[in-house]
């Protein structure tokens, strides 16, 4: 199979389909290709789903600048492609009088950093804003510009959004190495053939030190995870308002107790650096220092209360700062390499790579001008992802005229969130298909409350059999080797029973 | 379908706990009685209960979980009672109000006098219990894989560590050994089993399923599909022994480690909960906080047989039948007080009938719109008028008040609902 494509991507998180979304507006043919058996089963899925000020990134960093150029776009972003999205500023709490000069030093770095609408708040200030914060707060700083979203909502959008606009998706289907002509590349083999593109970009998350080592591109640059755990908490029983920041440390930016916008709280993350890049597993450890961590923010926090766990890797790099000079060695890497045509080179995305993602797109479009490019925009390009309904999040009257128009969204199949079989139904049958029950528990919240699924799997697989026309022995939860159910009752063979 | 917008008794659930309080509410005098199950039969957990145990108490008999809930479903079809399936409840207010959604309805309103909660109970998940390692498929609780071995007639797994000594574990170690599967051992974390010894001799023990108390799982293993799990020894107060770790190759780990009532609709209704329990306070009549509405069986809290919580559904049946009659008759006495032409809103919104024996009600108003005229005050039933009276002129300003007087209590009684108009004397 032999397929030519103007625009390859690699990896479909949600660097990747802010990439593809900006290269669909120009004329050509894009493809993104993803392993996994869906879009943003990496770090986009599993993380604090912060939109950051940018007070945090080392001033002169591309972090910094990245961040900073981003979060002003992320309005128009949300109004476009629909995804939920709140500019509720953030706190960075100060506890006991010595913390609080750290924190007006990070102020001082946003203003730096150029971050506008950053505010101190004195202690009092600051207990009736959050009032089950620790009574030994002593200040904090708020920033206004800080917001939280649904971070895997913005990669589905995004990726949707450049489907709508005649991009190809491929999932199930993983990169293997590179095509050469000369020192160009001119396209990639993969698991499922190969494929040729004038222009590849590696946005392969936690892998792209692996792809570009494929392509002889600095290979003295690695990933390396950090691991970070996460609790989150039943929302009918811990209402945490506000994103709340602890002061950093060497570390990373802390444990944070923070609101979602599903209006659960969450807790995390915590930073181990691990050798392991699929090891997403959770630690007794990690959970013990999570509780400790969000213990100095909210010290009423009770663990009876969580209702779940994820984890997820940054893909910490080791690129030297963007800045010459500045001896900070864990910078993006955003780059077309001179030593190799047609490739656009992405590295080390970690935090805050969702708020900056946009603007890594937009980079990433200026590189491919700079290098020669010529885009022609299209004539007829949608930006607008369409919503889809929420029943959850409806009023009676909103449902009632949802029920007349599709019966279908009468039919609660998951009882603690209230999602619909009219929503599943939708979602395997989107533009980029939701085929597995974490790539629908993803999209609809469906699995996500308090029973954890325990009622909806056997409703949501016999749903997937029925709209895929496959056996319910084929379902998975995400993907080949992730089946549900073995056999059959009764259907044994004879020699299998003694 | 539905016909009703009103109902003397509504049930949430036709577990054993609900169906027991419609049948008790329909023979207490209730007329219309309305039970509504999320699910697509009725029964509720019981049917995916297919091993005997249920009825000793109640039938004197030994019944499986179906046929014990059969013999209340028949009771209760003969009774006439009104079922909804596959319809849930979204929300209940303290009046008594329901939203209710399916597939066949849509989105509809419902009125109760009295209303049954009986949801029943869910399980514990994983995060409750805290288990580290991967997040594979292949850890599921006890009653989920009940209902996909018993109800969808499929295997979730085909070697089975289980986690917890509650009674669904050991009723389903037993059940998968049925179906040819292996069940490798049964661990608890306390020193103690958790559920019925009974379940123990005759689920485990007969089968020679180990039980291993004080031993937990330290860590799930297999990133898409469980693939083992460490098990370790604890101490009196659950910390890991160390060395005592061990790594037992299973597919799928079943977790029975305790049930939480179900109250998620009842804190809707204002209900307050016990924090001990998790369930509604409730007085001997199971009655919640919020009067006329009622809670019955493992939504309150955790029974350990089926026949309790039968019992519990029918006295709470039986009060809500009795609240619910007291209640229509308080409300058959009231009739509506209906703003009609130029009335923005009347005070009081409804009547007893029976007041004006007391003497004078005085209704007060206030206008939409000014009329700078001659006007008529007038109160009407659908076909009768009650009392009329002149004012020069109206003003959104200005309170309009209308008096009824005892005498004119037999028309009062005559009208169905009453309506005020004000209008011009030329337009009359």
């Amino acid at each position: 199979m032999q397929e030519k494509y103007d625009y390859l991507v690699i990896g479909g998180g949600v660097v990747g389909a802010m990439i593809a979304r900006w290269l669909s507006r120009y004329e050509g043919k894009l493809l993104l290709i993803e392993k996994e058996a869906d879009i943003g089963m990496g770090s986009s899925s599993a993380n604090t789903a912060i939109v950051h000020a940018g007070y945090d990134p080392l001033p002169g960093s591309l972090k910094a600048l990245m961040n900073v150029r981003a979060n002003p776009m992320w309005d128009q972003l949300a109004g476009e492609l629909n995804f939920p999205f709140e500019r509720r500023g953030d706190y960075v709490v100060a506890i006991g009088e010595e913390e609080r000069p750290l924190v007006e030093k990070l102020m001082q770095q946003g203003i730096k950093n150029g971050v506008p609408g950053m505010v101190m708040l004195d202690a009092g200030e600051m207990r009736s804003r959050e009032r089950d914060i620790n009574p030994d707060v002593s200040g904090a700083l708020w920033a206004t510009t800080g917001g939280i979203c649904d971070p895997f909502q913005v990669t589905v959008a995004a990726a949707e959004n450049a489907v709508i606009n005649g991009a190809t998706v491929l999932l199930n289907t993983k990169f293997e190495d590179f095509i050469w002509e000369g020192n160009r590349v001119i396209g990639v083999k993969t698991n499922r053939g190969d494929f040729f593109a004038r222009w590849v970009i590696n946005s392969a998350g936690i892998y792209s030190d692996a792809v570009m080592h494929k392509a002889g591109v600095r290979p003295e640059f690695f990933i390396k995870p950090r691991k970070g755990e996460y609790f989150i908490f039943d929302r009918a029983e811990v209402q945490i308002h506000n994103v709340l920041f602890p002061v950093p440390s060497s570390r990373g930016k802390g444990i944070l107790v923070t609101a979602t916008l599903h209006e659960n709280t969450i807790v995390g993350p915590n930073a181990n650096v691990i050798d392991d890049k699929e090891d997403t597993s959770l630690t007794k450890e990690g959970m013990d220092e999570l509780l400790d961590g969000a213990k100095k923010l909210i010290p009423s926090l009770n663990l009876r209360h969580s209702i779940a766990n994820f984890v997820g890797l940054r893909p910490m790099g080791n690129g030297p700062c963007y800045t010459p000079g500045i001896n900070y060695n864990n910078d993006y890497v955003i780059e077309v390499p001179s030593s190799v045509q047609g490739f656009v080179n992405l590295g080390g995305i970690e935090s805050p790579g969702l708020t900056s993602a946009p603007a890594i797109a937009e980079m990433v479009v200026d590189l491919m001008k700079d290098a020669g490019e010529e885009f022609v925009a299209k004539k007829y390009w949608d930006p607008i992802r369409p919503p889809r309904p929420r029943f959850a999040h409806m009023t009676h009257q909103e449902r009632k005229l949802l029920c007349d128009m599709d019966p279908r969204y009468g039919r609660v199949i998951c009882r603690c969130e209230n999602v619909t079989e009219g929503e599943i139904i939708r979602e395997i049958h989107a533009p980029i298909p939701a085929t597995t029950y974490d790539a629908i528990k993803r999209r609809t919240w469906l699995g996500t409350g308090r029973c954890q699924g325990g009622f909806d799997m056997p409703r949501v697989v016999a749903i997937l059999s029925r709209e895929l026309g496959i056996s319910p022995l084929k379902v998975t939860k995400r993907g080949t080797g992730s089946e549900f159910l073995f056999r059959q009752t009764k259907d044994l063979e004879v020699s299998d029973v003694n | 379908m539905l016909t009703k917008k009103q109902y003397d008794v509504v049930v949430i659930g036709s577990g054993p706990g609900g169906l027991a309080a419609a049948i008790e509410a329909k023979k207490g005098g209730a007329d219309d009685v309305l039970v509504i199950e999320r699910d697509v039969e009725l029964g509720g957990i019981l049917l995916q209960c297919i091993h005997n145990g249920f009825g000793l108490q109640t039938f004197k008999e030994d019944l499986p979980g179906p046929e014990y809930a059969q013999r209340y479903i028949n009771e209760a079809k003969t009774l006439g009672i009104t079922f909804l399936m596959d319809t849930m409840v979204m929300d209940v207010t303290s009046q008594r109000k329901l939203y209710l959604t399916s597939r066949d309805l849509g989105y509809i309103e419902v009125d109760a006098h009295a209303i049954v909660l009986a949801m029943g109970c869910r399980e514990r998940t994983r995060a409750q219990v805290r288990i580290p390692g991967y997040r594979p498929n292949g850890v599921f609780t006890a009653g989920t894989a009940q209902r996909w071995v018993n109800v969808e007639g499929y295997m979730p797994g085909n070697n089975f560590v289980i986690l917890g000594s509650g009674d669904i574990g050991m009723i389903m170690a037993r059940r998968l050994t049925f179906e040819g599967a292996h069940v490798e051992r049964v661990l608890e974390i306390q020193s103690y089993l958790s559920g019925l010894s009974r379940n123990y001799v005759q689920c485990l023990d007969d089968w020679g399923i180990p039980l291993q108390l004080q031993y937990t799982v330290k860590k799930i293993i297999g990133k898409n599909r469980v693939e083992a799990i460490e098990a370790v020894a604890v101490d009196d107060k659950w910390n890991f022994i160390p060395g005592s770790e061990e790594i037992i190759p299973c597919d799928t780990l079943l977790l029975s480690v305790g049930l939480i009532p179900e109250n998620e609709l009842s804190k809707k209704a204002g209900v307050l909960l016990d924090p001990v329990t998790g369930g509604p306070y409730v007085d001997e009549h199971f009655q919640t906080s919020v009067p006329g509405i009622f809670a019955a069986g493992n939504v309150v809290h955790v029974y350990d047989l089926v026949d309790y919580v039968s019992m519990a559904g029918s006295e709470a049946g039986r009060s809500a039948a009795e609240f619910a009659l007291a209640e229509k008759e308080r409300s058959a006495r009231y009739i509506p007080l209906v703003p009609g032409k130029n009335v923005r809103y009347i005070v009081p919104h409804k009547l007893d009938k029976q007041a004006l024996e007391n003497g004078d009600i005085s209704l007060q108003m206030r206008v939409t719109k000014p009329i700078e005229e001659d006007v008529w005050l007038e109160v009407h039933g659908e076909e009768n008028s009650i009392v009329r009276r002149s004012e020069r002129y109206v003003r959104p300003g200005e309170m309009v008040t209308i008096v009824l007087k005892p005498k004119m209590a037999a028309e009062v009684e005559k009208a169905g609902r009453l309506t005020v108009d004000i209008y011009p004397k030329s337009e009359a």
